[in-house]
């Protein structure tokens, strides 16, 4: 979900946030910048050669300094293009490496950032942010600023010209520009707006066709294809009225500059046309201006109408890269530890397992409900805790805190008597392997994912990770074996083939506390038990906390946590759970015959 | 299949696509003609008014001159009123400004015309391919034909093909208008333009694999930041942030460079450009001042060669480019084509809208996915109406492939058995009027991005408030939806509300009971409900069934106890068939689960 847009604006535009970004490239901008300016004054000379050639070669019948004229235009063309070449150039370098520079930092910001950021956002929103933002922002300062510069010293340079030239013809002719300015500007706020609800009408239309296919089998057999089809057919009807609307805007838009443009041509004949009697050339010259003038200005148009839309991009990235972690080391703690990007694992001390929930109460950020109060727990090294409930009962908070992406509201958890604050993230997440309940991996190879969390694993190492786990079968089933590629997400792999895979992961770190989130979706029989054997196997000789749903896992563990609604409502092992008769039973028992009869039907 | 057939299909597809858009198409090419004439006059004016009208000399014999100035009323006439000429002007370019604008409005109305009319035949298309089609493609894929190759569609024709036209049309005129000036200087003027297009293809093309190259790489950038953010806790449960930052970094560098190393091209090929027209130019300066000295030309008609010359300079350039990415449209139109070409679900049968409410028997159905092995062995067992059937099976054991051939969904073969609701065989039977009186809960029901009141009420045209809530509550959903602070309002996925699996399924109850269909068909239906809720809705659904007949796909003795008659289905084969007080007793399977949720077995195991 979208956090509600602040509409605190920026001075400037929020320029101000961007100049940073510029000093690494002061060299490539300043050339940029000299470049087009220099190459558009060039630019502006080019109506004064053929002036020369109509006054002085045509009118005066003689081809006497032809040679000289040839070598200077010639010499104009060249520099004008070296110019070009060098601002163009340097222009992508300013580019892409504002670019380049704004999303590393938004990217690296974010592997700081809580997780109540990311519950809070969308995927979609955050990546929007690193990727689209950054590049609107970087095309401004250097695409939008650099044609401005050239643009506005055309006009300014063909101005002059034609004022040291011919004043009073050279004022009508600009007379034109201020009537054009406004219309252009007019058009351009409306037409800014119209595509901005076209963008929005076309990913409305994708959300339609994704619903139209995704939902198909469910559209069948509600016989609604026709009522589907009909509010489909509505919507790109809207699109397409939509559309055209702002054709008409756009050609209005064409129409008054192609119209400007002949304006000022009629005033230079109806008024100048009589210079042409004596200088020719200063008539075909201001014919060029005329005409020339009219494109200048929309580019500048264009330009104000960029920087002022990118304003937004300017504000959402800032808005981005200001947010603050929830969870932050202290300075000490960095000091001796180091932060996530540069650890200090020389001075990290060897972590046993024991796990100490002191007093705890804790509510989500979002939330206004404490789901633990005055909760403690002691969890010796090699214990084994398993959490159950019902789904979205909030089971996971546990491993939330243990993991340290929340922190306690009031009280401690210790980690082998220590604060978990006194220590470094890092050094927790390095001593903890996580097993997620929906298994997420990274697109590569088999081989890539395993060593995700410990990339100096031995071959050897990998091999027994993936025979505890009994994936070693299932692995040399695949293409390559270890070097198939999983496709984006793991998307080539089944889930089961997903869940041993991020099982071996996880065990490959050899961790001291392992969190497993056992997963719920249905996989099929001989995966499930593989998965089965393979938990009681990996819990051995650690300190496990597991959100469970496999009774097997359930019985042998030593303490129960009960859940319902978010809190804690039972403790204790399995027989004197059972013995209570309360939630636990129920839900054992529940589970007990889904179980039984699933295996009696199959 | 042949690549000839294949052409012709797209050639057929594409025709199909235009219609409706052709004539505005044509219009706008029509305009595009108007305004590139109106681009031709304005130099011709201009020239006049040097050549004839301010020169004292005797001027241009060029008839078309003659007759432009004669038209405007005599070399003489004009000489005194000049304004005549600059009024003439201001007409050539309202006749642009006006077939400028009519060239864009209708350009864009054809273009998306034709972008809606492949988008509803798409979407018609898709939604009338068969149940089987479904299952077997992949949606992601689909979605992209349908929006982004649409789109690379829409652009060959609306902007690709509309361009080349145009830019044809000019680059003729201006020929045309030139040479009725002096030939040799058309050809000089003329010399660098296949030079310029020569130059601007080989470029594309050749640049076309790196811009590719940056594509895919910008992909690869924008996929690692997309995995590190929905694998998040992944990342910070190993400690992998620096891993990740660097990966993200060197990726980042490694698309950057690309562009840098494409800047260097790019900034050459727009500077020689440049020079290449510049010299053009340059060109008809120095030889248009040498005519003109030698008399065989008049400085009128040297200022429009200019004007001519810089009216095509960019639109040569860019005729390199599209005449270089051609080829790309063939992609999608081939991947549009594949999907075109699925045949969509046909009424095969006598389409009789016979009565819906008899009984419903299944008769030796024997059915296979796809010659693969036989999923349902003589199935038979009967419906009577207004009863409530219970059918209990393991997975695979084809209890829900039985609910999809009464509904149509697979088509149950000749002679296969048969399946009949109130004697009429369903192959007989309209499948819309079929499908129209069967209400089916799927296990994992999609909820459409509306409102919850939309939801339930999406196969209404107008949705009654009091029905939505009345089905509502006979799902028990009615509470849940009030505890929403939007209540009914509240809107379902990405953009509100996310609901569980269980009220994900009240929901699709709701929707279901709301269409009150004869016959109804609940497949696993309360699998995400929790066991109270469970038993809730069973009492008030009981209450709610009536005379319809009704199947209920459980494993659940609780929910099955209540039906009029139980079938026990393993591998595809009826096992057991009769009431729960029979088949309780009887020793089969049915009796060994009910053993099992009696409880007492757990008692035992605990």
């Amino acid at each position: 979900m979208k956090k509600s847009e602040k509409k605190a604006r920026l001075p400037f535009f929020g320029i101000g946030k961007i100049l940073p970004y510029l000093k690494n490239y002061k060299k490539a901008l300043t050339v940029m910048l000299i470049g087009s300016l220099v190459g558009s004054i060039i630019d502006i000379s080019v109506p004064l050669f053929q002036r020369y050639a109509l006054n002085h070669f045509i009118s005066g019948g003689t081809l006497d300094t032809l040679l000289v004229f040839i070598i200077l235009y010639l010499l104009i063309i060249v520099s004008c293009a070296a110019l070009n070449y060098a601002s163009t150039y340097q222009g992508t370098a300013v580019e892409v490496g504002v670019d380049k520079d704004l999303r590393n930092d938004a990217f690296e910001h974010l592997q700081t950032l809580s997780f109540s950021y990311f519950n809070q956002n969308s995927v979609g929103y955050i990546h929007s942010r690193v990727m689209s933002d950054t590049s609107r922002i970087g095309t401004l300062v250097s695409w939008t600023l650099l044609d401005s510069i050239w643009q506005l010293s055309y006009l300014v340079g063909a101005s002059a010209v034609m004022l040291s030239l011919n004043a009073r013809l050279a004022l009508l002719v600009l007379a034109v520009l201020p009537v054009t300015v406004l219309l252009f500007s007019f058009f351009q706020a409306r037409l800014t707006k119209l595509n901005r609800e076209i963008r929005e009408q076309n990913s409305v239309i994708t959300g339609a066709f994704n619903e139209g296919i995704t939902g198909a089998r469910t559209i069948k057999t509600l016989v609604i294809e026709e009522l589907m089809g009909r509010s489909f057919t509505a919507e790109t009807e809207k699109q397409r009225k939509m559309t055209v609307k702002a054709a008409r805007m756009r050609g209005l838009f064409a129409s008054t500059m192609h119209f400007a443009s002949s304006l000022a041509l009629a005033i230079v004949l109806w008024k100048g046309g009589i210079i042409a009697k004596t200088q020719i050339g200063t008539f075909s010259l201001f014919m060029s201006y005329a005409q020339g003038m009219m494109e200048p200005v929309r580019w500048v148009v264009d330009a104000i109408s960029d920087l002022i839309t990118t304003q937004v991009n300017i504000e959402r990235l800032d808005r981005l890269l200001h947010t603050e972690p929830d969870v932050t080391d202290s300075d000490e703690v960095i000091a001796i530890y180091g932060d996530s990007f540069e650890p200090k694992k020389e001075n990290w001390e060897p972590i046993k397992g024991d796990i100490k929930f002191d007093d705890v109460s804790f509510k989500y950020p979002d939330g206004d409900e404490y789901v633990l109060e005055h909760f403690s727990l002691d969890i010796p090294f090699g214990t084994s805790v398993a959490i159950v409930g019902e789904t979205g009962a909030g089971k996971s908070t546990l491993a939330n805190l243990i993991c340290r992406f929340y922190e306690p509201s009031t009280g401690r958890i210790l980690i082998d008597g220590k604060d978990l604050k006194e220590r470094s993230q890092l050094w927790m997440h390095s001593a903890i392997g996580y097993v997620l309940q929906s298994p997420h991996l990274f697109s590569g190879t088999v081989r890539e994912n395993l060593l995700y969390g410990n990339p100096d694993a031995s071959e050897k190492q990998i091999n027994e990770a993936l025979k505890l786990v009994s994936a070693e079968e299932m692995v040399g089933r695949l293409e390559n074996g270890l070097d198939t590629d999983v496709g984006e997400g793991g998307d080539m792999l089944s889930t089961g083939e997903k869940q041993l895979i991020c099982f071996a992961r996880a065990v490959l770190t050899d961790p001291r506390i392992l969190v497993l989130d056992e997963a719920t979706a249905s996989v099929d029989t001989l995966t499930e038990q593989k998965i089965q054997a393979a938990v009681e196997k990996v819990i051995k000789g650690r300190t496990s906390i597991i959100i469970a749903h496999r009774l097997s896992t359930v019985r042998n563990s030593d303490v129960i946590l009960v859940v319902q609604n978010g809190k804690i409502v039972e403790r204790g092992k399995h027989e004197e759970l059972m013995s209570e008769r309360g939630f636990y039973y129920r839900l054992y028992t529940r589970q007990y015959e889904d179980e039984a009869t699933f295996s009696a039907l199959n | 299949m042949k690549e000839k057939e294949k052409k012709q299909f797209n050639r057929k597809l594409l025709m199909c696509f235009l219609k409706g858009s052709k004539r505005i198409f044509a219009l706008s090419m029509l305009m595009a003609a108007v305004s590139a004439l109106a681009d031709m006059l304005s130099p011709q004016i201009v020239r006049l008014a040097v050549d004839n009208v301010i020169s004292h000399n005797s001027g241009s014999s060029d008839p078309i001159l003659v007759k432009l100035s004669s038209f405007l009323g005599g070399t003489d006439y004009l000489r005194a009123n000049i304004w005549v000429l600059a009024l003439s002007l201001i007409a050539v370019a309202l006749l642009k400004a006006v077939s400028i604008y009519l060239f864009r409005v209708s350009n864009t109305a054809a273009s998306e015309k034709l972008t809606k009319t492949m988008r509803d035949t798409l979407f018609v298309h898709v939604e009338h391919l068969p149940f089987s089609w479904h299952m077997k493609h992949r949606t992601g894929d689909i979605i992209q034909r349908c929006t982004s190759d649409i789109d690379t569609l829409k652009g060959f024709i609306s902007e690709q093909m509309t361009s080349i036209f145009r830019i044809v049309i000019l680059l003729a005129f201006s020929i045309a208008f030139m040479s009725g000036m002096n030939v040799p200087l058309t050809l000089i003027a003329m010399a660098p333009v296949p030079v310029i297009l020569a130059y601007s293809v080989s470029f594309h093309k050749k640049i076309g694999a790196a811009f590719l190259d940056c594509d895919e790489n910008e992909g690869k950038l924008s996929s690692i930041a997309q995995e590190n953010l929905t694998g998040v806790r992944v990342v910070r449960a190993f400690g992998r942030e620096r891993q990740e930052r660097d990966r993200f970094f060197a990726q980042n560098e490694y698309y950057t460079g690309l562009w840098m190393k494409l800047a260097r091209p790019l900034s050459m090929y727009w500077s020689i450009g440049d020079v290449i027209s510049g010299t053009q130019i340059l060109l008809i300066t120095v030889f248009g001042s040498v005519f003109c000295i030698k008399d065989r030309m008049l400085p009128g008609e040297f200022i429009a060669f200019l004007s001519y010359a810089s009216m095509l300079t960019w639109p040569v350039r860019m005729l390199g480019r599209l005449i270089a990415e051609m080829s790309k449209a063939g992609v999608s139109i081939d991947r549009i084509a594949d999907i075109m070409r699925s045949k969509e679900e046909k009424e095969t049968g006598k389409a009789l809208k016979a009565p819906m409410d008899g009984d419903i028997v299944f008769d030796n159905v024997c059915f296979s996915y796809d010659n693969g092995p036989e999923v349902l062995k003589n199935v038979s067992f009967k419906v009577s109406k207004g009863t409530t059937v219970g059918i209990l099976g393991g997975t695979g054991s084809g209890k829900s492939t039985l609910m999809l051939l009464l509904d149509k969904l697979y088509e149950l073969p000749e002679s296969n058995g048969s399946i009949t609701v109130g004697g009429t065989d369903i192959r007989d039977i309209e499948t819309k009027h079929l499908r129209e009186n069967i209400g089916m809960v799927l296990q994992e029901p999609y909820l459409f991005s509306r409102t919850i009141a939309e939801n339930i009420a999406i196969t209404r045209e107008k949705a009654d408030m009091k029905k939505i809530v009345e089905a509502s509550r006979a799902a028990c959903l009615d509470e849940t939806v009030k505890a929403f602070s939007k209540g009914y309002e509240t809107f379902v996925g990405e953009r509100g509300v996310t609901l569980s699996g269980g009220q994900k399924q009240r929901a699709a109850i709701a929707r279901t009971l709301i269409r009150d269909t004869p016959i109804l068909i609940f497949d696993d239906s309360l699998s995400a409900v929790d066991t109270e809720t469970d038993a809730k809705i069973r009492a008030s659904l009981e209450k709610r069934f009536g005379s319809a007949c009704v199947f209920l796909i459980s494993h659940r003795i609780t929910t099955l106890s209540r039906a009029d008659n139980i079938v026990v289905l393993d591998k595809g084969r009826v096992i057991e068939q009769g009431s729960h007080d029979t088949l309780k007793n009887a020793g089969g399977l049915y009796q060994k689960i009910c053993e099992i949720q009696s409880g007492a077995e757990t008692e035992a195991a605990v």
